[in-house]
């Protein structure tokens, strides 16, 4: 059993999505639901647990030796991911039942559970997999399970923010399969460590630029980068609150996981950065990033499109310590991909909180509401604060790596605009809280009370986990700093 | 050189006129008729790069030397199912907004959709006024 658990990891919620057409009952299958995604959080732990000890776990499927069979491959970054993945997927499960009661048809519902526990088996593979076309199949599972899960949103313009993300989501697909082909036609390999053997030997060639080429630009459309991140803001205003909780926490950081994965071990990390001027490029998109999507969001009024630019903001902090290039960096990036997923989720959860009780989420209807549902007001100000970076929040710890990575290469008028940035996230924050805090309430005649029980506990975790790991860092840290500096020791 | 290459040149005017149709037609249909040349032909590209000159399919028989490589040949097949599902999922989706919409033409969309977000303002105004 303890040998197989990487490949359980995958296959337990790919083989439980179909056994819940046979349960039917909303229920049941929810109970399903959340009990398959507790069993995968469960291997990642004991995953993470096995790595730190023994260094990297390999799975050969079905006996095959690795750079002819497919491998599974995990170490410490690999772990991380998987415990961020299974973690957020089983608290938001948590919180989906009584959420979509309000928002999908009573009908609908056995899908929406099938869709999800498939879209979670796509990023769990994504992530768990060595090999670098069975990472485009993943792929294409997560993502298909995506575009179907937005399309349940109640509003019509979630069907055409799905039908953008499918256009957008498969042109980047194809990049990067066309990226691997590229790559497969100059080693004969995919398994992923024997082509970051393989690739340096070709590495001067056109055919490798352009196969890097193609990857990065894939991901970057995946991972939502400035200015490749138009399909963003919508699928995630319109898809069902919980979809949005768990994609904003979970799908673009795959997608830098991937960037990291084929920057840094595939393709090696003197390949990418010094003879593509992937620096400068991506330094400034991300800083960019940073500015615009954060002034967007200062002028949202639907919060939910809010928080989405204010997602792609975020990721902009992420690209900014990836493309510095030093394991400090990288530590920076891997801490806020971990800690932006914490506060994302709880923020999301906390809205989808306010649809359950309000069925809107517009700044108008925000009027008044810190006393009438103060646990879940509270929730978006913690969540609102580990954006900014307050200290005692996780959004602090991250951003300080991320400063102090900034600081550590000399770059000091960029940590200045960084914290420039995190000005900008306490103007939108505070639009809410000044809505919800110093206004009276709106003359509604219904009475408005707090959201039930079981969203609201799933989103508290997640709220106190924000708080836990802005004082207790010595987990993320230490795991973050360890997977990046393997991943800066394996490149020659 | 030019005739050497043929079905890389096959593969980049497919790739871009399919990637073109996408970009410029507003028209969801064709958007996806131009995701689906695009698609294909980063196919034909995997069929291409496993072909050996001089070399016969592989078929296990005593009178054959030379295989060409089956890898890229089932790497495909799977790509294949994927394009299916992505155009299957896409066409469903082109229904929904028919009905939800009345139109698939992507500028009609847009504009109903910014009235509809200010429309929605608009009330909110009434309400607050």
């Amino acid at each position: 059993m303890i040998a197989h658990l990487t490949i359980l990891q995958v296959v337990i919620p790919l083989s439980a999505a179909p056994i819940c057409v046979i349960l039917k009952r909303s229920k049941l299958v929810w109970l399903f639901a959340v009990l398959v995604s507790a069993i995968t959080f469960l291997i990642s732990l004991a995953l993470l647990q096995q790595v730190l000890n023994t260094d990297v776990i390999s799975y050969q499927l079905g006996g095959w030796q690795p750079p002819w069979g497919i491998e599974y491959k995990i170490d410490k970054l690999n772990a991380l991911l998987l415990l961020i993945i299974s973690s957020i997927s089983t608290i938001v499960l948590l919180a989906s039942q009584k959420s979509i009661e309000k928002e999908i048809p009573q009908d609908k519902h056995t899908l929406f559970y099938i869709l999800y526990l498939l879209s979670l088996t796509g990023m769990l593979g994504i992530v768990a997999t060595g090999d670098a076309f069975n990472v485009f199949v993943f792929l294409e599972i997560s993502s298909l399970s995506a575009y179907a899960l937005i399309a349940l949103g109640k509003d019509r313009q979630a069907l055409w923010a799905s039908f953008q993300y499918l256009i957008l989501g498969t042109i980047g697909a194809t990049f990067i399969l066309i990226g691997v082909g590229l790559m497969y036609q100059m080693t004969g390999t995919l398994n992923m460590l024997d082509l970051a053997q393989h690739l340096p030997e070709v590495a001067q060639t056109k055919t490798v630029y352009t196969a890097y080429a193609f990857i990065v630009a894939g991901l970057c459309l995946k991972l939502a980068m400035f200015p490749l991140h138009l399909w963003l803001p919508n699928a995630y205003a319109y898809a069902p609150s919980v979809v949005t909780a768990f994609f904003a926490a979970t799908a673009t950081k795959v997608a830098i996981y991937l960037l990291i994965r084929f920057t840094f071990s595939v393709f090696g990390f003197s390949f990418s950065f010094t003879t593509i001027p992937l620096q400068t490029l991506l330094m400034a998109l991300g800083l960019a990033g940073i500015f615009i999507a954060s002034i967007s969001a200062i002028y949202q009024s639907n919060i939910k499109l809010l928080f989405a630019y204010s997602s792609i903001a975020q990721i902009g902090y992420m690209i900014v310590g990836f493309s510095l290039a030093t394991a400090a960096g990288l530590t920076a990036t891997l801490l806020h991909l971990f800690n932006h997923a914490l506060m994302k989720s709880a923020i999301f959860l906390a809205l989808g909180a306010l649809m359950y009780k309000l069925g809107s989420v517009h700044i108008d209807n925000f009027k008044g509401l810190g006393r009438k549902m103060p646990f879940t007001m509270a929730a978006i100000v913690i969540g609102g604060l580990s954006l900014i970076g307050v200290p005692l929040t996780v959004g602090f710890i991250s951003k300080w790596y991320l400063v102090k990575a900034l600081l550590a290469q000399g770059w000091w008028p960029i940590a200045v605009l960084i914290l420039l940035g995190s000005m900008l996230a306490v103007i939108y924050v505070w639009k809410i809280v000044e809505a919800a805090y110093f206004y009276p309430a709106n003359a509604a005649p219904k009475q408005i009370e707090e959201a039930p029980a079981l969203i609201l506990i799933p989103t508290w975790l997640l709220v106190l986990a924000n708080v836990y790991f802005g004082i207790d860092t010595s987990l993320t840290v230490e795991v973050s700093k360890a997977a990046a500096e393997s991943l800066f020791g394996s490149t020659p | 050189m030019i005739i050497g290459l043929f079905n890389y040149w096959i593969v980049v005017i497919l790739m871009m006129s399919g990637l073109y149709i996408v970009i410029a037609h507003g028209n969801l249909i064709k958007k996806l008729v131009g995701l689906t040349i695009f698609q294909t032909s980063v196919f034909i590209f995997y069929i291409s790069i496993a072909n050996i000159e001089g070399a016969d399919a592989p078929i296990l028989a005593d009178s054959i030397n030379q295989y060409s490589n089956p890898l890229p040949h089932v790497l495909i097949l799977t790509a294949i199912v994927v394009g299916i599902a992505t155009t299957a999922l896409g066409l469903a989706l082109v229904v929904r907004i028919k009905t939800a919409y009345g139109t698939i033409e992507e500028e009609t969309i847009q504009q109903l959709d910014n009235q509809s977000s200010q429309s929605k303002q608009n009330n909110d105004a009434k309400e607050q006024a």
